[in-house]
């Protein structure tokens, strides 16, 4: 079962060059139970990817094609203010980057709270006040965290209530954009666990996950895409991405990590040369080619497609596609 | 042969106006670093490895303890010629070095300051910068003459690690020097720390949260928790072999690639 599908979504950066064609024609379904996991280096378009299917999307970011469905509803076509009532935090939250300053220094926990639900519902606020004290407990925080400032938490705790507060409508998705990237790895940890555990509990249905770390993915995702220069170039489970990959560009990601464990050491760390291109021009054919050890002639000239090569396998790679 | 030496180091920061607060950031930690080895400090934020990091670049005056190198006590260093001959052969590399840097300055200034500490060496500057910036994986032309707001944080980075590369010093502190660089190409940066060593016989300390990076790179790792040096030796031992409970519960904590946490 779906629970998002992206058609040949298209969404450009309007700058005074041009356009910035940061996600350029992707097309991606999530089915219902999935934590897909979306990693590609910075710059590549993942922020700006789930924001689009989220419909987060506000100048000089605009939808230039393509149609987003979440949980049957076309979002794609709805205006902001119907996106606010019936769609962001109730259907689909974001965890943003920069989550840990996203609350105001001078308000308590327990005002974010009822903000929310100011959007969403008619509760009265001591209604919504237990509410946020029942979920707290569940997920292990301490309820009395709610009545603190933010700059009284930890930065873990502070991602921590970041989470909790998202998800108090039970979304159907959540989207968290690099959510530990500033942590420590204890720290880190417990961050991943609380993720975990709203995905256990039914509290949410999917994730996506976004992030440049595969050794984070290993431990979350069923599902990992790779995208790369706005488009995504292979999608498949996590063990075929990190055991078995075939585009070049996933193979090079795969062989960068450096997790301590001997069989990274045995097979050794190579690194990807140069740098992804600039999306205002982006380059012809293949726009992996300029860093691509394998580029062949066809790679210069024409673009590859996504193709499914396997069951559960996309690839857009004409080398692989010569191969099959 | 001793390069630095470290010895019963301790800083105790006072904070607080009225009520005065001591915090023990450094304690009484020791080490030493040999002619073109290559030292990992490996602790969480706040286990006091930055502030190691400053008192042996002189950033910092130490509350107590001693700092040698090559058998001279850093801290004793007084006329502007021998403060010249440290810094000539110790550099530092911080997380985000133009936090620090005249933002109305072009990055080109930072690297002509090193031809300050090398003196007149004959060659062109211009192409030794150049030539620097390509070793570090930069387009030259695509850096110099811009303003550091205008590079990334990972572009910022490559340009410190070409600075040490027209520098050349004997010791490098490099903090996090890495951090904002994609994994992807992390590996071709760190390559330049081990060629400076293999090549110049350069040591390195290198400053990480990141116990991989420093499984790779490093001859030795040092492990730092709140202010001590809790656990020390060979990275494939630290690794497979911890002895103190934190550097177990840290191997623990941290995701790799082939294996998967249990709960997960």
């Amino acid at each position: 079962m779906v629970l998002l599908e992206s058609e040949h979504v298209k969404a450009y950066y309007m700058v005074r060059d041009g356009y910035v064609r940061a996600v350029d024609d992707v097309s991606l379904s999530i089915d219902r139970g999935v934590i897909l996991g979306l990693a590609g280096e910075s710059g590549c378009g993942k922020s700006t990817f789930v924001n689009t299917l989220m419909m987060n999307v506000r100048p000089p970011l605009y939808l230039i094609d393509g149609a987003i469905i979440l949980d049957g509803v076309k979002i794609s076509e709805m205006d902001r203010g119907r996106l606010k009532k019936e769609v962001w935090g109730v259907l689909v939250s974001i965890v943003p980057q920069s989550a840990l300053n996203a609350l105001m220094p001078t308000k308590k926990i327990v005002d974010f709270v009822k903000d929310i639900f100011r959007y969403h519902t008619e509760m009265s606020e001591s209604e919504i006040v237990s509410m946020a004290k029942r979920r707290f407990e569940e997920l292990n925080l301490s309820p009395e965290t709610l009545l603190l400032y933010p700059h009284e938490l930890s930065g873990g705790m502070k991602q921590r209530v970041v989470i909790a507060i998202s998800t108090l409508l039970n979304p159907k998705l959540l989207i968290v954009d690099e959510p530990t990237s500033a942590l420590d790895v204890s720290t880190q940890k417990q961050v991943l666990k609380l993720l975990i555990d709203l995905h256990r509990a039914k509290i949410i249905e999917s994730m996506i996950f976004v992030t440049h770390d595969l050794a984070i993915l290993r431990q979350m995702a069923d599902k990992i895409a790779i995208m790369y220069a706005g488009k995504i170039v292979e999608l498949a489970s996590t063990d075929d991405i990190l055991y078995n990959p075939m585009h070049p560009y996933t193979r090079g990601l795969v062989n960068a990590v450096m997790t301590p464990e001997s069989e990274v050491r045995k097979r050794g760390i190579t690194f990807i040369a140069g740098e992804p291109p600039n999306l205002l021009n982006p380059p012809p054919g293949c726009r992996f080619h300029p860093r691509c050890p394998y580029a062949m002639d066809i790679c210069r000239e024409v673009e590859p497609y996504i193709l499914e090569v396997k069951s559960n396998r996309r690839i857009a790679c004409h080398l692989v596609e010569s191969n099959i | 042969m001793t390069l630095l030496e470290v010895e019963k180091l301790t800083k105790i920061y006072i904070v607080g106006l009225l009520r005065k607060k001591e915090i023990l950031a450094v304690n009484g930690i020791s080490f030493k670093v040999g002619d073109g080895e290559f030292v990992s400090l490996v602790g969480e934020s706040g286990s006091g490895k930055t502030t190691t990091a400053r008192m042996i670049l002189r950033l910092l005056k130490p509350t107590s303890g001693s700092i040698r190198f090559q058998g001279r006590d850093v801290w004793s260093l007084r006329r502007i010629e021998e403060l010249k001959w440290y810094w000539r052969q110790v550099h530092g590399i911080f997380q985000d070095p133009f936090a620090s840097y005249n933002p109305l300055y072009r990055i080109d200034r930072a690297l002509n300051q090193v031809f300050n500490l090398i003196g007149d060496t004959g060659a062109d500057r211009r192409s030794l910068i150049k030539d620097a910036l390509r070793e570090v994986g930069l387009r030259p032309e695509e850096v110099l003459g811009r303003y550091p707001h205008e590079l990334s944080g990972g572009q910022r980075q490559r340009v410190m690690v070409a600075r040490c590369y027209l520098l050349k010093p004997k010791l490098i502190l490099a903090d996090e020097p890495v951090s904002m660089i994609d994994a992807s190409t992390r590996a071709g940066v760190l390559n330049l720390f081990s060629r400076l060593r293999d090549e110049y016989g350069t040591s390195v300390i290198f400053i990480t949260h990141d116990l991989g990076l420093a499984y790779y790179v490093s001859d030795r790792i040092l492990i730092m928790y709140r202010g001590e040096i809790v656990e020390e030796g060979p990275p494939e031992e630290v690794m497979e072999n911890p002895r103190h409970p934190y550097t177990k519960r840290l191997r623990e904590d941290v995701p790799l690639l082939y294996r998967r946490w249990s709960g997960f």
